[in-house]
């Protein structure tokens, strides 16, 4: 990875409250994976950035370098790697996402 | 049991000694699979450091021929 990549990473995740760099858009998620956590995040209300790691191969490559976590989509609230489909999935489901969302101070539907 | 899901299965085994590992080919396909992973060197780790410990496990398999593997992790009590 570049340093440009990773200078390029952390500025999106300093300047958006919540981003999730993921296959394809929030309109339109090219991976099932992906679109799992556009879902949680939009029946949550949240408001977030998508960064469709397709469109750049440095930055495809980059953001598991960057987390050391080989899979996408991963998801940043205020800086902080939350985790990717399985653990937003089950955060999601037991709860834990809303509270997480609530201890950020991310706006959302409780 | 098809040679993918033994060797997933080995491989965690072979990282997290004495761990419980239930692998399932989620769509019949030898391509999506979903594996939970019971071990008692979970306890005290975050859950994202829990998953981590079964993608080393696993090496470069995930994201190169396992594109599609889902994970569950649990504490095992002993």
């Amino acid at each position: 990875m570049t340093d440009q990549t990773s200078q390029d990473i952390q500025t999106t995740i300093d300047n958006n409250s919540v981003v999730l760099f993921m296959k394809g858009s929030k309109e339109m998620p090219q991976c099932g994976f992906s679109s799992a956590v556009v879902n949680a995040l939009a029946y949550l209300e949240v408001d977030f950035k998508d960064v469709d790691v397709l469109e750049d191969g440095e930055l495809r490559e980059g953001i598991k370098k960057f987390s050391n976590w080989p899979t996408v989509p991963q998801l940043y609230v205020k800086g902080e790697f939350v985790g990717g489909c399985d653990i937003v999935k089950e955060m999601f489901e037991t709860g834990e996402l809303n509270t997480f969302l609530k201890d950020k101070q991310i706006p959302h539907k409780e | 049991m098809p040679m993918e899901q033994i060797e997933i299965e080995k491989l965690i085994k072979a990282s997290l000694p004495g761990a419980e590992v239930e692998i399932i080919d989620l769509a019949g396909d030898n391509n999506h699979f979903s594996a939970h992973v019971i071990s008692s060197a979970f306890a005290g780790k975050s859950r994202i450091d829990q998953h981590k410990m079964v993608y080393d496990a696993l090496g470069d398999k995930v994201g190169g021929v396992l594109h599609a593997l889902s994970i569950k992790t649990s504490i095992k009590k002993d």
